[in-house]
């Protein structure tokens, strides 16, 4: 017999709180891992988008034949061959697969090619003659937002709308456009079934909505596609909107063969949906003791030509805009509009990173004009458990531990104060421009909060399967992993729920498995996870009831300490069972913003330390320490790779990447001209995870993929205006703004 | 023209009627896609490889340059079932999570330790320093690299 002791020897790790090593991990180091860029097919030809070079325009004409000439081209197709809708979006279905009568945005799809080979498929798509009326364009978004050119306004009143405070302080705030820039750029493959469907393999955060955007745009049946999930190199919020999706799939069809595309990096800038830029006015009312009683604020984001996201972006930006401070008088407008810049949409942190840069600098501005420590006015007002949420009125419900997070980030040590002599270290780096003795110190500190799940009444649910066989347990899902690592932790869920050693996660595409929903709003542990443990628990529980078991593992099914039932019997039979895991619901909001609308919340904190060469305007981010709100860390070692890749990005939006759009163009469409932070440009980090357990998220876990960004740019912003001194009203901050140059 | 080079130790030819790089021919003929495209502008460093034993951006090479040159792409680092140290310890680091820069950073970090094993993190950073990875913040990176040369010193 064997004992309950020896048992327990079959669980060699890979449980909830451990760190396994990634499945994907050891291909992916030998280059044998296959992404979207590295498929074929037989017979496959290359697909190639001709764009628009203008930011406005009418299309009088289209001559294709030049086009046609070229040897090897199969298909040159334009609006008028696209059936169905014809048209795509994440929240109005505002965009056309190609563009027909008019141009609204530059690098907008007019004709898609089809040829044997990428070089003839771009030379042909080049070719195509397409004459314009040059109009206009509208790129200003005040006066947009003057012209009522919008894609939502929201309104927030909450409270007493006539208080006064003590101290008043009013900042204005801008914030460049970022660009997710995740480094493997937008590709697919799109394969013909024989029977008028396709099977699309594409980079995705959501497949089951770009498989309902392609059905819809091309008027096919839905079992006519199937959307597989395929390996990509990071998302970062451009994969939730489709780009080449429709077009692989229209021209598959058309031509009756395998297409596939690769966006180049500079078509790749053109290809995705941006971070939206954003303009922010606000006034913060305190007493004289540093209670907050009143803000105000006006936010405006720019959405671009399309709507993609930027209703529920703007959204986010003034559900947030008051950041985690208690306040009961709240005024917010805001709108998001439309232009003829380039569409914007989802980017990690979805109108909250935003507002966080307003709202801390606000803070800080309030702290200094009460002569109070910046950090004693935050405590202060800090949210908690059973507060309001300053904006909708929400009661939040689960553990929000905030004054833990100031608390924590106090008490972690301060880097060394001497600066250092490595050129490595140094504002201006190895080019030699700053000496220890130019540089200038500074510190900030910012708080940040952020929805996790979709919110405002959304829908929101994913479904996992998970079965047992021999080879131990499998879950079957649709999420997108994007590089996170959800591989690794639905596996450990798995192994910890069922209570079997040896689980792995297959992707399946849309035709097997209900939606995951997106790989957005850091939601895929919650909720796959949450599907996942369910449908591992509901499993366990059928198994030891089918053999009068109280206890699953390797060995099989356990009774009061005996082995009753070998795991290679259990195995005889078909065991699977499907969840589908929602959390709490939430609601719309009213006419005055106020409701139910989200369902959880993640806090965070960072301190940043800079060392600025003030005369040249140089920045280098010494340190960046963080506290977050974690809830239950389910892999620790895949939340720190959350933690320091999500203050990378932060550190990049506050010093460095913009996207410079002039007259509705971008103007640095490639990396040589988009600046992203290297391995130099890295701060130190430390971060210390919170653990509370309570939320709803398996085993209390919270979403852990945006916190790290929403704070950590405006900490950045603020210890350099601790160095320097100026203003620094803006992100990205650039040279002149610290230099006066 | 016919293109003949040594990739990974085994002699292969390219048929090349356009001016394509060397990226280009390893991942679309070769059979070798390891080898990263991203920026094709020499900026990431996803493309990394070894030409005749020098760390070049094989985005920036023509593919007519590669003749008759030795090329070590990151199919080749691993040896005979082996894996490079350096790829034992961004495993365990945790310095993988796309993996879209991996291949790149594997490359110029063996390349590295083959000229010296024992580097500082300064020099560490230094070789690296040509990688964009947009996932991991560097930090998993540079503690995988650290451990290789702790382990050598
Ligand atoms: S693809 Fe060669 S350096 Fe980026
Ligand atoms: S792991 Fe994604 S770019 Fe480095």
């Amino acid at each position: 017999m064997t004992t309950r002791t020896e048992r327990r020897v079959g669980r060699t790790g890979g449980l909830i709180g451990d760190s396994p090593l990634r499945p994907d991990g050891i291909p992916k180091l030998k280059g044998e891992f296959e992404y979207a860029q590295d498929l074929t097919a037989a017979e496959m030809l290359w697909g190639a988008t001709l764009r628009s070079p203008y930011a406005h325009a009418r299309i009088v004409s289209i001559d294709l034949a030049p086009a046609l000439a070229v040897g090897g081209v199969h298909a040159v197709l334009t609006a008028d061959d696209v059936p169905g809708r014809g048209t795509f979006g994440l929240e109005q279905p505002d965009q056309p697969v190609l563009a027909g009568d008019y141009v609204n945005y530059w690098g907008e799809p007019v004709v898609v090619v089809a040829a044997e080979d990428q070089d003839t498929a771009r030379r042909a798509a080049a070719a195509v003659v397409v004459e314009y009326e040059v109009l206009e364009p509208l790129v200003d978004p005040e006066e947009a937002d003057r012209r009522d050119e919008t894609f939502r306004r929201m309104k927030i009143r909450r409270g007493d709308q006539d208080i006064t405070g003590d101290v008043i302080v009013d900042g204005y705030y801008e914030v460049g456009m970022q660009d997710q820039a995740p480094l493997g750029t937008e590709a697919g493959l799109a394969i013909p079934d024989g029977h008028g469907g396709v099977d699309l393999y594409a980079t995705s955060q959501f497949v089951h909505v770009d498989h309902e955007q392609v059905v819809a745009s091309l008027g096919l049946t839905s079992d006519q596609v199937r959307s597989h999930p395929t390996g990509i190199g990071g998302a970062f919020g451009a994969r939730e909107d489709v780009n080449l999706h429709i077009h692989l799939c229209l021209l598959a069809l058309h031509t009756s063969k395998p297409v596939k595309m690769v966006y180049h990096r500079s078509e790749s800038f053109t290809g995705h949906v941006h971070r939206h830029p954003a303009r922010m006015w606000y006034r913060h009312h305190a007493d004289m003791d540093g209670n907050l009683l009143r803000v105000e604020a006006k936010v405006l984001v720019d959405g671009g030509a399309y709507a993609s996201t930027t209703g529920a972006v703007l959204a986010n930006a003034c559900y947030f805009a008051v950041g985690p401070y208690r306040c009961d008088s709240v005024t917010v407008d805001g709108v998001g509009t439309r232009t003829n810049n380039p569409p914007c949409g989802a980017m990690r942190g979805f109108g909250a990173v935003q507002v966080c840069f307003a709202h801390e600098t606000q803070m800080d501005r309030l702290a200094a004009a009460l002569d109070m420590d910046s950090l004693d006015l935050r405590r202060r007002n800090a949210l908690a458990t059973g507060d309001a949420i300053p904006t909708t009125g929400q009661i939040i419900e689960t553990p929000l531990p905030m004054t833990e997070v100031i608390d924590s980030l106090v008490a972690m040590p301060m880097p060394d104060a001497t600066i250092s002599d490595s050129p490595l270290s140094l504002p201006g780096g190895t080019g030699l421009t700053t000496e220890p003795t130019d540089v200038s110190r500074g510190v900030g500190y910012a708080l940040g909060i952020k929805n996790l799940g979709f919110s405002e009444g959304f829908d929101d649910y994913a479904q996992a399967r998970v079965r047992l066989t021999a080879e131990g347990a499998t879950v079957e899902t649709a999420a997108i992993e994007v590089g996170q690592g959800l591989v690794t932790v639905l596996a450990q869920i798995a192994r910890s729920a069922l209570g079997v050693s040896r689980a792995t996660v297959r992707n399946v595409d849309t035709s097997m498995i209900d939606s995951a929903g997106s790989t957005s709003a850091s939601r895929q542990t919650q909720l796959s996870g949450g599907a996942t443990l369910e449908a591992s628990t509901r499993l366990r529980a059928r198994i030891l009831h089918a053999y009068n078991g109280d206890d699953l593992d390797d060995d099989g099914v356990w009774s009061e300490g005996r082995l009753v039932t070998p795991m290679a019997e259990i195995t005889e039979g078909s065991w699977e069972e499907t969840a589908t895991f929602r959390h709490p619901a939430t609601t719309e909001p009213d006419e005055n913003g106020q409701g139910v609308i989200h369902a959880d919340f993640a806090v965070a904190g960072h301190r940043a330390v800079v060392d600025v060469d003030p005369e040249l305007g140089l920045v280098r981010v010494v340190r960046v320490d963080t506290a977050q709100d974690v809830g239950k860390a389910l892999n620790p070692q895949s939340v720190r790779g959350q933690i320091e890749g999500g203050i990378m990005q932060g550190v990049g939006l506050a010093i460095m990447e913009e996207l410079i759009v002039e007259d509705g163009i971008i103007r640095n469409p490639n990396f040589t001209d988009y600046l992203l932070p290297t391995i130099l440009d890295a701060p130190e980090v430390e971060a210390l995870l919170i653990e509370k357990e309570g939320s709803w998220g398996p085993y209390g876990a919270k979403g852990v993929g945006e916190p790290p960004i929403i704070s950590s740019a405006a900490a950045v912003a603020a210890a350099i205006r601790d160095a320097t001194g100026r203003p620094i009203d803006r992100i990205p901050v650039r040279p002149q703004d610290i230099a006066l140059l | 023209m016919i293109v003949s080079f040594i990739v990974n130790g085994e002699g292969v030819t390219a048929r090349v009627t356009t001016p394509v790089s060397l990226l280009d021919v390893l991942r679309d003929q070769l059979e070798l896609p390891g080898s990263k495209s991203a920026c094709e502008q020499g900026e990431c460093g996803s493309c990394s490889v070894l030409l005749d034993g020098a760390l070049v951006c094989a985005c920036l090479v023509m593919a007519v340059d590669a003749e008759g040159s030795t090329v070590r792409t990151v199919e080749g680092i691993a040896s005979e079932g082996t894996l490079h140290p350096v790829q034992v310890a961004m495993h365990e680091a945790g310095a993988v999570q796309c993996g879209f820069c991996t291949p790149g950073i594997v490359v110029a970090a063996a390349d590295l330790f083959d000229r010296d094993p024992t580097p500082t993190t300064d020099q560490i950073k230094e070789a690296v320093a040509g990688n964009i990875c947009r996932c991991t913040g560097y930090g998993a990176i540079v503690r995988a690299l650290e451990s290789v040369a702790g382990e050598r010193r």
